[in-house]
């Protein structure tokens, strides 16, 4: 165990704050970046990046900084940014899961096209996974792909899909070998979302926002060497993509980030004259929260030290989207208790409509999204089967009779 | 930078294990328990060959000098196997209260004998852990006079060292005149409490810390730290009893494990715990290298780790079904421990309160 704070690290602590404070009134509103990144985001990320406070260890000729490696370099930046209550940098599916996906098994030429604009948020990722019949079931994917010359001919439906709105390109699981096992038969390719055949129709949310979509393919015609990995490849590269999905759903760095805002929201609001901080019955709620995201942060430092030296952690990469998702719903949910009824008036500001959401609003909005993460990017329940099934070599379910209306 | 155990803490880890495992068969472990004392003098004999009474005693009064990491180790592998060893008393806290409060001279008259195991030295707080029960005691001049109830590692002790609230601390043999020793039958088995009062009874006074108020600190932190790490192994031997038990037991025709409302009562057991891991150790660290954070860590390790205790024990047991409510398994002695665990040196409740004082949420 080495935390010593060098004066590599001190020195990189004073550079963050001194960052900060040269430039806090750029940073956007750290609350509900669920949109099209506006002028305001896409500069402060350009910053960011230049910097090396986002994208950090992605290689210089990608577009990133280049820096090695830290778990240390990123638990300082994290703490200063959340202790400044300033924006992080964008974290979006292609940030987040696709570029290190394509690090890991894209082409060169792959990673020269699309890394770059990517982390600079000038190009909007969605993802292609779910399907009205391949939900939990995702390898049950039926979206075809059918191979004609130099193109892939798309044809099918997806459902779920966040920012397919306004998102340039799509990250698709598609079916390309219909002749063989379901697992086997998929491919993976990237697709630009002004290609013709494509529909995107907005499904409205529980947050009263219609941050998600269906997405309906006739003919898409995709080049054929947009493919990451090859033919029949395509669910081991979703599982990787699926991977980082789900250590950024557990990046404690946001939970440690909430617990901040939330003391200050409880310093802030009084009951019957008294600061909800000095009601003991309140702030035990969040001390106990607070102990939960500090178990959850040193674990990711474990993480990301095994990930620097090639050990795969096993059991404990597996419980990050499980652990992460469930603790955030706890701590937004603390914070509308915080509101109480004085926040249940609920105005939701639509993508494109002017204004910022009132905080309460927000933080309802994100109490709702919260829970859409729990049953997004492989439920609680389908999570809790990978634990117990890869981390704890417990056996699967054995498989049941048909139903009777599929028989025959 | 590096978050992990050092090849030296895995070797360790691994070296108390094998032991451990040989040891301590289940039925070896029942007959232990039998002794009110809940201490054999073999064992003791044996973990002071394999030095864990040294391991926080410096090595120019003949220990290991290692730190409070390498001790959670130690703590978490005893817990793993119910190990009847008194450890968080003798080894940890005691040698550190020696090394913040005790003179020169008393450090190098008292600490070769705690490294070698001769003097086993139980540490009573008299006041200010939080823990119920009477604790109180006045020091006049080399005279002690109290009484403190529920005192972790007493049984088997030689000496009792007495923590009062203002930093002093009194050291005396068990044994002494106007001391009083009550073993009492205690639901952890393994490591029976006991109280002690004095009755203007002679002792040794230690009181060279210069911040006295750290120096209590310090110590409490120590054991807190040492429960926690004492719930994480107790609580992984439970989770790995359940599920290995779940791979056998059939109903239904079927194994249970591969039932999924077992699975995942297993998979949230699994999700909580392994976390925890990291938090006791980057408390025990804190205590080591990063003083300004290791009394908030602590406290968090302490309550945490007695929270997600709690679930696992309950969880584990359920799991499985009558036989986890008998005393045929032997669980009940993980169960009673992660208890025992939870209620000594504060619990979750005051150790949260703690924490918040210290980042000054709120006054004290």
């Amino acid at each position: 165990m080495d935390l010593s704070y060098s004066d590599k690290y001190r020195a990189l602590q004073d550079e963050v704050r001194s960052f900060i404070a040269a430039n806090r009134d750029a940073s956007p509103s750290a609350v509900g970046i669920r949109r099209k990144p506006d002028t305001k985001i896409l500069a402060w990320q350009r910053m960011l990046v230049a910097n090396g406070y986002a994208a950090r260890t992605i290689p210089k000729k990608y577009g990133g900084y280049g820096a090695a490696p830290d778990v240390m370099e990123n638990a300082i930046i994290a703490e200063e940014f959340s202790k400044a209550g300033v924006a992080t940098g964008i974290m979006s599916q292609g940030i987040s899961m696709l570029v290190p996906t394509l690090l890991e098994v894209g082409t060169e030429e792959q990673r020269e096209r699309w890394i770059k604009p990517t982390i600079l948020g000038e190009t909007i990722w969605c993802q292609g996974y779910s399907e009205p019949d391949a939900g939990s079931d995702l390898a049950n994917v039926q979206t075809k792909a059918v191979l004609d010359g130099d193109h892939y001919v798309v044809n099918g439906q997806k459902i779920w899909t966040s920012s397919a709105h306004y998102a340039d390109m799509m990250f698709l699981l598609c079916r390309t070998e219909p002749d063989k096992p379901k697992h086997q038969g998929l491919s993976y390719l990237l697709l630009s979302m002004e290609t013709p055949g494509i529909e995107v129709r907005p499904l409205r949310t529980m947050t009263g926002k219609a941050t998600f979509n269906e997405v309906f393919f006739t003919d898409v015609r995709v080049p054929a060497h947009q493919i990451v990995m090859g033919r029949g490849d395509g669910w081991t590269v979703a599982n990787i993509t699926l991977k980082y999905e789900r250590m950024m759903l557990g990046d404690a760095n946001k939970f440690m980030h909430r617990v901040h805002r939330i003391r200050t929201l409880m310093e802030t609001t009084r009951i019957d004259g008294e600061r909800l901080i000095d009601k003991p019955e309140w702030r035990d709620r969040l001390v106990r929260l607070q102990g939960e995201v500090m178990a959850s942060k040193y674990h990711q430092m474990r993480l990301l030290t095994d990930a620097a030296k090639g050990v795969d952690p096993g059991l404990g990469r597996l419980i990050v989207k499980l652990y992460g998702t469930e603790m955030g719903y706890r701590l937004s949910g603390l914070a509308v208790d915080i509101y109480g009824a004085a926040g249940l008036a609920y105005d939701p500001h639509d993508e494109g409509q002017p204004g910022e959401d009132d905080p309460a609003t927000a933080w309802h909005a994100d109490h709702m999204y919260d829970l859409g993460l729990i049953i997004g990017g492989g439920s609680s329940q389908i999570q809790k089967n990978i634990i117990s099934e890869r981390g704890l070599g417990m056996p699967r379910e054995p498989k049941p009779a048909a139903p009777a209306s599929t028989k025959g | 930078m590096e978050f992990a155990l050092t090849d030296e803490q895995r070797m360790l880890d691994e070296s108390l294990r094998g032991y451990l495992a040989r040891a301590l068969p289940l039925e070896t472990l029942k007959d232990l328990v039998k002794d009110a004392r809940g201490f054999s003098d073999a064992h003791w004999q044996a973990v002071a060959e394999l030095g864990l009474p040294g391991l926080m005693v410096p090595t120019e009064h003949g220990g290991s000098g290692l730190g409070l990491l390498d001790a959670a180790v130690a703590a978490e592998a005893l817990a793993y196997y119910a190990a009847p060893v008194a450890f968080a008393g003798p080894a940890v806290m005691a040698p550190i209260a020696v090394q913040t409060m005790a003179s020169a001279a008393q450090q190098a008259e008292w600490l070769p004998k705690m490294a070698s195991g001769e003097m086993r030295v139980a540490v009573a707080f008299a006041g200010g852990t939080g823990q119920t029960g009477n604790a109180g005691a006045s020091l006049a001049g080399d005279k002690l006079t109290g009484a403190v109830e529920g005192i972790l590692d007493l049984a088997g002790a030689t000496h009792v060292l007495v923590v009062m609230p203002d930093g002093k601390a009194a050291l005396a043999p068990v044994d002494a005149e106007g001391v009083s020793v009550h073993v009492k039958p205690t639901l952890d088995r393994t490591r029976p409490l006991a109280d002690i009062s004095f009755a203007s009874a002679r002792v040794d006074v230690l009181d060279a810390s210069n911040d006295p108020a750290a120096a209590v600190r310090r110590v409490r932190d120590a054991g807190r730290v040492m429960l926690a790490a004492d719930t994480l192994g107790a609580s992984q031997a439970m989770l790995d009893k359940a599920v290995a038990y779940a791979k056998e037991r059939v109903q239904f025709g079927r194994v249970i494990a591969s039932f999924q409302a077992v699975k995942h009562m297993a998979a949230e057991m699994a999700t909580e715990l392994e976390p925890c891991r990291a938090l006791v150790w980057f408390a025990a660290h804190a205590h080591d290298a990063i003083p300004e954070e290791a009394h908030v860590a602590a406290c968090h390790a302490k309550a945490h780790l007695g929270e997600i205790g709690r679930h696992v024990q309950t969880k584990t047991t359920e799991m499985h079904g009558g036989m986890g409510f008998t005393e045929l398994m032997g669980l009940e002695l993980w169960f009673k421990r992660i208890s025992l665990d939870r209620h000594t040196l504060g619990g979750p409740e005051r150790c949260r309160h703690e924490a918040a004082v210290a980042q000054g949420w709120v006054a004290p």
